[in-house]
C-alpha cells in the first residue's frame, strides 16, 4: 500500500521486464474469483531487467483490484503483456514536460527513466488530490531535473490544479514534447494548451476493456480522420498513447 | 491412441469441433500472435455489413457476475475491405472460415452473399441477431417469417451453404430454428447474446453508452444449453453451439444436447489461448472418458 488507495506490486517475469516499452501495459487475471472473467488492465510502473522485476501501481476500486491488492508475495499471478503501443521518444528530443494527475502518474516513471538515459531536459508537474494521494515523488525527483507539484487543497507543493502550472510553465518555455497521463478533464486541458502552444504531446488513454489484443474492438476512442470525420480506434492495440491533436475527448461522439 | 476429434457440417470438414466466435476474434490477424490459427477447426469472423461501420461510443464493455456486456454495435471495415485486405491474410491457414453478414434490409444480405460467390470461404452466416444495432439485427431474428424470407432469399443468392445465427431473446426458439431448416438454411449456430444492462449505482448512469447490450460468457451457458437442446429435438440440420463455453468439458455438454461443433467467444477475451487451450481439454477429456471419436457424443444425452 503506497497510500490509501493505491497500491503497488512487483512480480517476476524476465520477459515483460526486457521489452516492455513506457507506456505499455499488463493484462492481468484478478486470481481466485472465476465471476470476475476479464483481465485487469495496469500500467506499467517500472522494469528491472537484470532482475526480471516488474512493478506495476494500481487505484483499488472494484472486487478485482482488492483481490490483488490482497495478494502474498510467492503467489502466481497470469499476466498478459508487455501489451499497446507506449510513449513515442524520438532522438530529437532534448526537453520534455511529463504532465501527470492522481493515479495517472503510473505509467510516467518509466517514461521519465528512459528520458533521463537519453538526456532529455525534463520537468515533471504533477497533480494530486492531496497530500495524502501521493505517491513516488523522490523517485520521480531523482529521474527528472525539476518536480513541480500541485495538490487541489494545497497540503503539498502549490494549491490548485496541475495544469494551472503548466500553462505557467509554457508561458516561460516552450519543450519539444509533453507526455501526458491521468484524468480527462485533465488531459482535455493539456489537448487545449498543447494546441494553443504549439506543443506536440502524447497522451496515454483509459477506456474499459476486453481482451486486451485488439480483437474484440470494445475500449474505443474516437480518433479524427483526415476527411474531417472520426473513426474509433481500440485504446489496447492503436494505443493506449495516442497524439493530443488526433483524440477527441470533447465531442460527443455517435456511432452508426 | 489419438481420439477422433474431426466433425462434418454440410459436407465440410472441420478438424475438430472448436470454431472461434464472430466478435471475439477480429479477423484472426490479433490472435495469430499467439496462437497457432491452423489449430483451429475454424474461425467465424468479425461481423461485417456492406459499407464500413463506426460502431457505438464507448464505454462498449461491463463485466457483471460471470459474464460480460458489450455493445460495440458492428464496428467493421466493410465487406469489400475484408474481401480485399482481410481475408488473404486469413486463407494462409488451413482452418474453415466462416463470415458472419449482417444487413439493415433482406437486399443487403443477399447483396453481401453475392459479393461472397467466387471468395473462398466456407460458410456465411446470417447475423439477425445483433442486440446493438438500431435497424436489422436482432430485429430480424425474432419473427420466424422474417426469419423464413431472410433465409430462402440468401439461398437464392450464396453459393457457399448458409448458417443462421439466432438470437435467445425470442419466446420460442424452436419455431424459428423450423423457419430456418424450411427456408432451405443449412445449419444454425446459437446463442447470440442476451439483452441485458448494467448500471452503475454511485452515478445512477448506465455504464454502456448504448445502455444496454449483448450478455455473454459463463452466465448464459444454461440458456444456451437449453436452447441447443430444444432446437436439436426439432431440426435435422447440423447445430453450432455457443454460450459461455470456457472448458473441453463445456464442448462435450454442448455436443451432448445436440450440436455438432461449438463456438467459443467470451473465452478468447480472457484468454488469446482459450480456443487451443479448449481443443486441448477436449481431447485429454475424451483418452480419460475412453471416447474414441467425438461424433460418439452428438446427441448422446440421457434422458
Amino acid at each position: 500500500m503506497i497510500t490509501s488507495h493505491m497500491y503497488k506490486m512487483a512480480f517476476l517475469s524476465e520477459g515483460i521486464a526486457l521489452n516492455a516499452n513506457p507506456g505499455q501495459f499488463v493484462h492481468i487475471k484478478v486470481p481466485g474469483d472465476n465471476s470476475l472473467l476479464l483481465r485487469r488492465p495496469i500500467s506499467i510502473y517500472d522494469v528491472h531487467p537484470q532482475t526480471g522485476m516488474v512493478e506495476i501501481v494500481y487505484q483499488v476500486v472494484g472486487k478485482g483490484t482488492r483481490i490483488l491488492s490482497g495478494m502474498n508475495a510467492g503467489q502466481v499471478i497470469d499476466v498478459l503483456g508487455p501489451l499497446g503501443k507506449g510513449f513515442t521518444i524520438s532522438r530529437e528530443i532534448k526537453s520534455a514536460f511529463v504532465v501527470g494527475g492522481g493515479c495517472g502518474i503510473a505509467p510516467l516513471k518509466l517514461l521519465m527513466r528512459r528520458l533521463k538515459e537519453m538526456g532529455v531536459v525534463v520537468t515533471a508537474l504533477l497533480g494530486f488530490r492531496s497530500r495524502e494521494a501521493v505517491y513516488g515523488l523522490e523517485e520521480f525527483e531523482m529521474l527528472s531535473d525539476r518536480v513541480l507539484v500541485t495538490t487541489d487543497d494545497g497540503s503539498l507543493g502549490r494549491k490548485g490544479l496541475v495544469t494551472q502550472v503548466l500553462e505557467e510553465e509554457l508561458q516561460q518555455l516552450l519543450p519539444d514534447i509533453m507526455f501526458a497521463c491521468g484524468p480527462t478533464p485533465m488531459l482535455k486541458v493539456v489537448q487545449r494548451l498543447a494546441k494553443e502552444y504549439s506543443v506536440p504531446c502524447q497522451m496515454s488513454l483509459e477506456e474499459r476493456m476486453g481482451c486486451g489484443i485488439g480483437g474484440c474492438l470494445v475500449c474505443s476512442c474516437a480518433v479524427r480522420t483526415p476527411d474531417g470525420g472520426f473513426e474509433y480506434k481500440r485504446v489496447c492495440k492503436d494505443g493506449p498513447v495516442f497524439w493530443s491533436q488526433e483524440v477527441m475527448l470533447d465531442e460527443a461522439t455517435i456511432g452508426c | 491412441m489419438k481420439p477422433r476429434l474431426d466433425v462434418e457440417i454440410c459436407g465440410v470438414s472441420f478438424k475438430n469441433p472448436v470454431i472461434a466466435a464472430s466478435g471475439t476474434f477480429g479477423f484472426g490477424r490479433e490472435y495469430a500472435e499467439y496462437v497457432d490459427l491452423n489449430m483451429l477447426g475454424g474461425i467465424a469472423v468479425k461481423g461485417l455489413t456492406l459499407l464500413p461501420k463506426k460502431g457505438n461510443p464507448p464505454p462498449r464493455i461491463a463485466e457483471t457476475p460471470s459474464g460480460i456486456l458489450n455493445s460495440v454495435g458492428l464496428q467493421n471495415p466493410g465487406i469489400d475491405y475484408f474481401i480485399e485486405h482481410e481475408l488473404p491474410e486469413l486463407l494462409k491457414y488451413d482452418t474453415r472460415i466462416i463470415v458472419n453478414i449482417n444487413g439493415n434490409t433482406i437486399d443487403e444480405y443477399c447483396r453481401m452473399a453475392e459479393k461472397l460467390r467466387d471468395v473462398p470461404v466456407h460458410f456465411l452466416e446470417l447475423n439477425i441477431s445483433c442486440p446493438n444495432v438500431k435497424q436489422g439485427g436482432v430485429a430480424f431474428g425474432t419473427h420466424p417469417d422474417v426469419v423464413y424470407d431472410i433465409t430462402r432469399s440468401v439461398k437464392a443468392h450464396a453459393k457457399q451453404p448458409v448458417l443462421v445465427k439466432l438470437t435467445p431473446n425470442v419466446t420460442d426458439i424452436k419455431e424459428i430454428a423450423i423457419a430456418v431448416e424450411k427456408a432451405g438454411g443449412d445449419g444454425i449456430s446459437l446463442i447470440n447474446t442476451v439483452l441485458g444492462m448494467a448500471i452503475d449505482a454511485k452515478k445512477r448512469r448506465p455504464v454502456l453508452a448504448n445502455i444496454v447490450g449483448g450478455l455473454s460468457g459463463p452466465a448464459i451457458k444454461p440458456i444456451a444449453l437449453r436452447m441447443v437442446w430444444e432446437v436439436a429435438q426439432v431440426v435435422s440440420i447440423p447445430i453450432i453451439g455457443i454460450g459461455g463455453i470456457t472448458t473441453g468439458e463445456d464442448v462435450v455438454e454442448f455436443l451432448l444436447a445436440g450440436a455438432t461443433a461449438v463456438g467459443v467467444g467470451t473465452a478468447n477475451l480472457i484468454s488469446p489461448t482459450a480456443c487451443i487451450d479448449i481443443v486441448n481439454q477436449l481431447e485429454e477429456y475424451m483418452v480419460q472418458n475412453g471416447i474414441g471419436d467425438v461424433n460418439e457424443l452428438i446427441g448422446g444425452l440421457r434422458v
